[in-house]
C-alpha cells in the first residue's frame, strides 16, 4: 500500500482579513514552504486595511475586545500541536496561549488603571482616559518565534489600535498560522496584518508611511536601521517602541509599558454648575 | 433696525397671549453656564479704577443710588430724613450730586414726596404685597395704585415667584401687564428675587418675561432674602436687556439691590455695564443701586480723592 | 462713556541686572565659549538685560554638573527630602510671585493680569503638586520600584516662560532626575530668576542647571550623548528635528508641540459664555497658545448670531501696555513672530477670506497686532490649517456634528479641542471622537497641575501634568 500523498499548504500574507499572494508575485522558501515576500506595496495596502478596520476596532467595547481576545487564546489552544509541528517548543505555545489569556483581561482594566479623574482647583469635573493611537507597524522579535510575536500583537490591540505585522523573516510560518487563528476568532478584519519578507524592505515603507501612529521596534536587531526606521518614522511623530535588547525574557511579566506607549490620554473637562 | 430685528419685534408681541407660546420662548433661550458666568463677572471685577476714572465713577454711582430704606419701624421722621440726604448727600460738598431716587414702603410715600417734590430725585415705591408678593392680584393692584396715587413716580413690583416656579408663567406675565397699567405714569421695576430662582436659567427666563410684559427696569432682589444682589446675576440681566433690545428695540433698566455695600463694589458693577451693554446703559434712567448704606462709602470714597485723606463714618450722616 | 484711567502696575518691584552668566552647578558663571544676546521688552524695544549665549562647552560643563548631582546627591536622596526642596521652592515662588509677574510680563509681553492670575499661580501649584510625588513614586501606578532616568535636557518655549519651566522641571526632579534647561532666547528672564530661588532654597547645586540661548544652544544640549532624558515644548517642525536626533539612542522623550485646536460652538450652545470661551480661547496670551482655540466651528444655524456676539465683544478688548492691569491683549513677544502673523493673515485675506478687527489703536514702538478674525474661511485655506500662533482666529461653519467632527480632525495636530453645548451627551459623543489630547467642553484654556496635557498626532507624545507626567522621567 502506497503512503497517501500529503496536501501541501501554501503559507500567504494575511491582510484585511483575506489572504493574498505578494502582489509582486515573489516569493521565498522557509522549512521547505513557499512563504509570500511581501513587497512595498503589500505594505501599503496592509496599512489602508489596517486604518479601515480602527474605527470599528477602537469603538468596540472594551468587553468585547477583551471576549474577542480570549477567543483568540481558546483557537490557539485548539491548534496546539499545529504550531508543535511547525517546531515551536510545547511550552512557548502554552506561553503564548497564556499570553492572550492575560491581555484579554486588560481591555477593561487599563483604562481603570491607567486614566482616571483628576482633582482640578476648580468647578471641573475631569477625566483622563487612555484612547488607541491608531495603526501601529510592528516588527515582530525574531525569536520566540510564536511567543515573541504574540507578546507584540496582544498589546497593541487590546486597547483597539490596529496592526501591521512584519513577521520575523526566518521563522514566518508560526506568523502565517497564528494569522490562521487569527481568522477564525471573531477579530475584526484588518485588526491584525501580517506581513512576510524582508524587513529590510517592509519597514522602511512602514516607518516613513505617514497614516501610521506608532512603530514597534522591538524585532528590529541590526541597531543602524532601528536607528534610521526611527528617523523615517519623526516625519509624522509617530510614537516609537524601541528594539527590545537580545537578551529580553519573553516569559517574565510584560508590564504595561507595552500598551501604554500605544496610547493617547485624553483629558476632558466639564464645568460643574446647575 | 434690520429686517430680521423687525419681524421679531412682532413675533414677541404674541407671546403673551399663550402659555405654550411663552413656555416655548423661554425654554428655548440660550442656557446659561454657571461656572463660565461667575469667572466673567469675576474677571470683570479684577478692572482696576483708578484716579480721574474713579472719581468719574464715584459720581456716577451717587446719582445712581436708589437710596432706601424697607423697614417695619421706618416712621415719617426716618424717611423725611433720608430723602434729605438723598437731595444733600454730602452737605460738606455742595458739588456732591443728588441720588436717583429714595425707596420706601407705599404708606411712607406721601411724607417724602413732600421732601422731594420738583427735586429731581425721584420716588419709587415697592408694592404688590412686597416682599413674598403672597396677596391675591386685586390687593396688589390696589397697593400698586395706591403708592402711585400718594406721589411715587417709580413702583417697585415683585414677580410672583410662586407661580413662576411652578411653571405658570403666563400668570406671572399677566400680573405685571395688570401691575404696569396701574402704574399708569409711574415707571415699572420688575423685582426677580433672583435668590429665590436659584438657576442662571432662571434669572434669564425671568428677565425676559419681565421685558415681554412691559417692566421699564429689571431688578434682581427684594433685600429681605438671603441671597440679594452678585454680579454674575447682573451680568446675566445685562446681557437679557442687551438682548431684549438687539431683538424689539425697546431698552430696559437694570437695577441690581442688596448686599451692595462698598465703593470697589459698586464700581465693579458700573465696569460690568460698561463692558457688557456699553455706554447707553451709563446713565441713572438704566442703572440702579438699590442701597442704603453704599451711598455714605461713596461719600468718604469721594473726599478721599478730593481731599487726599481717609475719611471716616463719623463725618458722614446716618440717616 | 467710562474711560478706565491707566493702572500700571509698579515695575520697581523687580530688580533687573544688567547682565547674566549660565547657572551652571549652583553659579552663575561667564560663557566659556559663547558670546551673548540681549533680551528685549517686546512692548518698547527696550533692552532689558544682556544674557550670556552658551556654546557646546558651557552645554558640556552643565551636563556634566547635572550628572555629578544626580550620580552624588539627587539620586540617592530620599524622596522625602527631594520633597522638601520642591515645596520650599513652590513657597519661595508664592513670595516672590509679584516680582516674577512682573518680569514676565516685561520679558514677554503678556498682559499682567495673566501673569500675575494665571502664570504664577499655576507655576507654583505644579511645584507644590509635584513635591508631593516625590516620596510616593512606588504608588504612581509605573511598578514596585520606579527609578529616575538620570540627567534630563529640557528645552522650553517663549510663550508661557516660567509655567513652562515649572512644567518641565517639577517632575523631573520629583522623580529624581537632574536638569540642564534652555529657556527660549526672547524670553530668558524668568528662568534666571528661577535659578536664584534655587540659590535661595539652598537646592543642592547641579541639580538644576539653565543655559541660555537660542537654537544652536538648544541643539547641543539635546544632542549631548551624556542626557537621558529629552523634553521639548515648541514646535513641532523643531520637534521633528529633536525626534530624528535622539533615534537610535536611549534617550527618553517627550514632545509638546503645534495645535490647530478646533473650537465646536452647537446650536444650543450657552452663547454668552460661548463667546467668552471663544475669546479666551484665541486672545489669551496674545494666542500664543500651542492649545489655542484658533479654528472657530459654529453650526451655520447660529453663525450669525454667533458672530455679532464676538465682535461686539471684542470690541471690548484693550490692547496696549503689558504692566497695565486692565490690558487684555499685550504685545507679540518677538519682531519674528510678529512678521509671520502678519504674513499668514495676509495670506488669508490673499486666499478670499474675510478679516475684521475692532477698532483699536496700537503703541508706536514694540510690537503689535490687534485681534483679528477671519470668516468665509475653508479648510484649504492656509489660516485653517497652520498655526499661526497669534491673536488671529479662523471661523469655519458646518451643519451636523458629524461633519464638526471631521472637520475639527481633518489636520495633522491633535492638541486640543473645544465643545459647546448644553447636551451632556452631545459633548460625550463629541469628546469621544474629537482625535485631541485636551478637550474643554463648555470652557477653555483651563489648565491645572493635576491635569495631563499633551497630543495626539503631530502635536506631540507624552503628557505634562498628573500622574501621567511623570511617566516621562521614570525608567518605566
Amino acid at each position: 500500500m502506497s503512503e497517501r500523498v500529503a496536501v501541501r499548504k501554501t503559507y500567504k500574507l494575511f491582510i484585511g482579513g483575506k489572504f493574498p499572494r505578494s502582489e509582486s508575485g515573489r516569493s521565498y522558501l522557509v522549512q521547505d514552504s513557499n512563504v509570500p515576500l511581501a513587497s512595498r506595496k503589500d505594505a501599503r495596502d496592509a496599512v489602508l486595511a489596517a486604518r479601515a478596520a480602527v474605527k470599528g476596532w477602537a469603538g468596540a467595547t472594551a468587553y468585547n475586545r477583551g471576549q474577542i481576545l480570549y477567543r483568540v487564546a481558546e483557537m490557539l489552544e485548539g491548534r496546539r500541536e499545529q504550531f508543535v509541528a511547525l517546531g515551536v517548543p510545547a511550552d512557548e505555545v502554552d506561553a503564548a496561549i497564556d499570553r492572550w489569556v492575560w491581555y484579554a483581561g486588560w481591555s477593561d482594566k487599563l483604562p481603570q488603571v491607567y486614566g482616571g479623574a483628576n482633582p482640578v482647583a476648580g468647578p471641573y469635573f475631569n477625566l483622563s482616559s487612555p484612547e488607541p493611537t491608531g495603526v501601529v507597524a510592528v516588527v515582530a522579535p525574531e525569536q520566540p518565534a510564536l511567543l515573541g510575536l504574540v507578546s507584540v500583537i496582544a498589546p497593541a490591540i487590546v486597547t483597539g489600535n490596529t496592526v501591521v505585522v512584519a513577521a520575523s523573516p526566518a521563522q514566518p510560518l508560526a506568523a502565517v498560522t497564528l494569522a490562521e487563528v487569527l481568522a477564525t476568532s471573531d477579530l475584526p478584519v484588518g485588526v491584525v496584518n501580517i506581513l512576510t519578507g524582508r524587513i529590510s524592505e517592509t519597514a522602511p515603507t512602514l516607518a516613513a508611511h505617514m497614516d501610521v501612529n506608532a512603530i514597534d521596534l522591538t524585532g528590529v536587531a541590526d541597531a543602524e536601521l532601528a536607528a534610521d526606521l526611527e528617523v523615517k518614522a519623526a516625519q509624522n511623530l509617530k510614537r516609537v517602541l524601541r528594539p527590545a535588547p537580545a537578551d529580553h525574557d519573553w516569559t517574565a511579566d510584560p508590564g504595561v509599558t507595552r500598551m501604554t506607549t500605544l496610547l493617547e490620554t485624553k483629558t476632558v473637562w466639564h464645568p460643574k454648575g446647575v | 433696525m434690520t429686517a430680521t430685528a423687525t419681524s421679531a419685534r412682532s413675533d414677541l408681541s404674541e407671546l403673551g397671549r399663550s402659555e405654550t407660546a411663552l413656555r416655548t420662548f423661554l425654554h428655548g433661550l440660550p442656557g446659561v453656564d454657571q461656572v463660565g458666568a461667575e469667572q466673567r463677572a469675576a474677571q470683570l471685577g479684577t478692572r482696576s479704577i483708578k484716579t480721574t476714572a474713579k472719581a468719574q465713577a464715584i459720581d456716577l454711582a451717587i446719582r445712581m443710588v436708589d437710596l432706601t430704606t424697607l423697614e417695619g419701624a421706618d416712621t415719617p421722621g426716618k424717611v423725611r430724613a433720608l430723602a434729605a440726604k438723598a437731595l444733600r448727600p454730602d452737605p460738606a460738598d455742595l458739588s456732591c450730586p443728588h441720588v436717583g431716587a429714595v425707596c420706601v414702603y407705599p404708606a411712607m410715600v406721601p411724607y417724602v414726596a413732600e421732601v422731594l417734590r420738583g427735586s429731581g430725585v425721584h420716588l419709587a415705591s415697592v408694592a404688590t404685597a412686597f416682599p413674598s408678593g403672597q396677596a391675591p392680584l386685586e390687593v396688589k393692584l390696589a397697593d400698586t395704585r395706591a403708592a402711585v396715587a400718594a406721589g411715587a413716580d417709580e413702583i417697585d413690583m415683585v414677580i410672583n415667584r410662586s407661580a413662576f416656579l411652578s411653571g405658570r408663567y403666563k400668570e406671572v406675565y399677566d400680573e405685571i401687564v395688570a401691575t404696569k397699567e396701574a402704574c399708569g405714569d409711574a415707571h415699572l421695576k420688575v423685582i426677580l428675587e433672583t435668590g429665590e430662582l436659584a438657576t442662571y436659567d432662571n434669572v434669564r427666563r425671568a428677565s425676559w418675561l419681565a421685558m415681554l410684559a412691559g417692566g421699564d427696569f429689571i431688578k434682581t432682589s427684594t433685600g429681605k432674602v438671603p441671597v440679594a444682589a452678585t454680579l454674575p446675576v447682573s451680568l446675566v440681566m445685562l446681557e437679557a436687556v442687551r438682548d431684549f433690545r438687539a431683538a424689539t428695540g425697546r431698552q430696559v433698566g437694570v437695577k441690581p439691590a442688596g448686599g451692595i455695600k462698598t465703593t470697589k463694589d459698586a464700581i465693579k458693577y458700573l465696569v460690568m455695564v460698561n463692558e457688557t451693554v456699553g455706554a447707553d446703559w451709563l446713565d441713572p434712567d438704566w442703572f440702579r443701586f438699590g442701597a442704603s448704606s453704599l451711598l455714605n462709602d461713596l461719600l468718604m470714597q469721594r473726599t478721599k480723592l478730593t481731599t487726599g485723606v481717609y475719611s471716616g463714618p463719623d463725618y458722614f450722616t446716618l440717616d | 462713556m467710562f474711560e478706565y484711567a491707566p493702572a500700571p502696575e509698579s515695575r520697581s518691584v523687580v530688580d533687573i541686572k544688567p547682565s547674566y552668566g549660565l547657572f551652571i552647578n549652583g553659579e552663575f558663571v561667564d560663557p566659556t565659549d559663547g558670546g551673548s544676546f540681549k533680551s528685549i521688552n517686546p512692548a518698547s524695544e527696550e533692552v532689558l538685560a544682556e544674557v550670556a549665549e552658551a556654546g557646546a562647552g558651557d552645554v558640556e560643563r552643565a551636563v556634566a554638573a547635572a550628572r555629578e548631582a544626580y550620580d552624588k546627591v539627587w539620586g540617592p536622596m530620599p524622596g522625602r527630602d527631594r520633597a522638601k526642596y520642591l515645596f520650599r521652592i513652590a513657597r519661595i515662588i508664592q513670595e516672590r510671585s509679584r516680582e516674577l509677574a512682573v518680569l514676565e510680563s516685561l520679558d514677554n509681553g503678556k498682559p499682567i493680569k495673566e501673569s500675575r492670575d494665571v502664570d504664577l499661580p499655576l507655576v507654583a501649584a505644579h511645584f507644590f503638586y509635584y513635591a508631593g510625588w516625590a516620596d510616593k513614586l512606588e504608588h504612581a501606578g509605573f511598578g514596585a520600584n520606579p527609578r529616575p532616568l538620570g540627567v534630563a535636557a529640557q528645552v522650553i518655549p517663549w510663550n508661557f516662560p516660567l509655567l513652562m519651566l515649572a512644567w518641565k522641571i517639577a517632575p523631573a526632579l520629583a522623580a529624581g532626575n537632574t536638569v540642564v534647561l534652555k529657556p527660549a532666547e526672547t524670553t530668558p528672564l524668568t528662568a534666571l530668576l528661577f535659578a536664584e530661588i534655587c540659590q535661595q532654597a539652598d537646592l543642592p547645586a547641579g541639580v538644576v542647571n539653565i543655559v541660555t540661548g537660542a537654537g544652536d544652544t538648544g541643539r547641543a544640549l539635546v544632542e549631548h550623548p551624556g542626557v537621558d532624558k529629552v523634553a521639548f515644548t515648541g514646535s513641532t517642525e523643531v520637534g521633528r528635528a529633536i525626534a530624528r536626533s535622539v533615534a537610535g539612542t536611549r534617550k527618553k522623550l517627550t514632545l509638546e508641540l503645534g495645535g490647530k485646536a478646533a473650537n465646536i460652538v452647537y446650536d444650543d450652545a450657552p452663547i454668552d459664555q460661548a463667546v467668552e470661551g471663544i475669546v479666551n480661547g484665541i486672545f489669551f496670551n496674545q494666542g500664543h497658545v500651542c492649545c489655542a482655540g484658533s479654528r472657530l466651528l459654529i453650526q451655520e444655524n447660529v453663525a450669525d448670531r454667533v458672530l455679532e456676539s464676538l465682535k461686539r465683544r471684542m470690541a471690548q478688548l484693550r490692547v496696549g501696555d503689558p504692566l497695565d492691569k486692565n490690558t487684555d491683549i499685550g504685545a507679540i513677544n518677538s519682531a519674528a513672530q510678529l512678521a509671520r502673523i502678519k504674513e499668514l493673515s495676509d495670506a488669508g485675506s490673499a486666499e478670499g477670506a474675510e478679516r475684521w478687527s475692532p477698532p483699536c489703536e496700537l503703541p508706536d514702538r514694540g510690537f503689535w497686532f490687534a485681534p483679528t478674525i477671519f470668516t468665509g474661511v475653508t479648510q484649504a485655506h492656509r489660516i485653517a490649517r497652520e498655526e499661526i500662533f497669534g491673536p488671529v482666529l479662523s471661523v469655519l461653519t458646518f451643519r451636523t456634528p458629524a461633519e464638526a467632527v471631521e472637520k475639527a480632525n481633518n489636520t495633522p495636530y491633535g492638541l486640543s479641542a473645544g465643545i459647546w453645548t448644553d447636551k451632556g451627551s452631545r459633548i460625550l459623543w463629541t469628546a469621544d471622537r474629537l482625535r485631541a489630547g485636551v478637550v474643554w467642553a463648555n470652557t477653555f484654556n483651563k489648565f491645572d497641575p493635576t491635569s495631563p496635557f499633551g497630543g495626539y498626532k503631530e502635536s506631540g507624545y507624552g503628557r505634562e501634568g498628573g500622574r501621567h507626567g511623570l511617566e516621562g522621567y521614570l525608567n518605566v
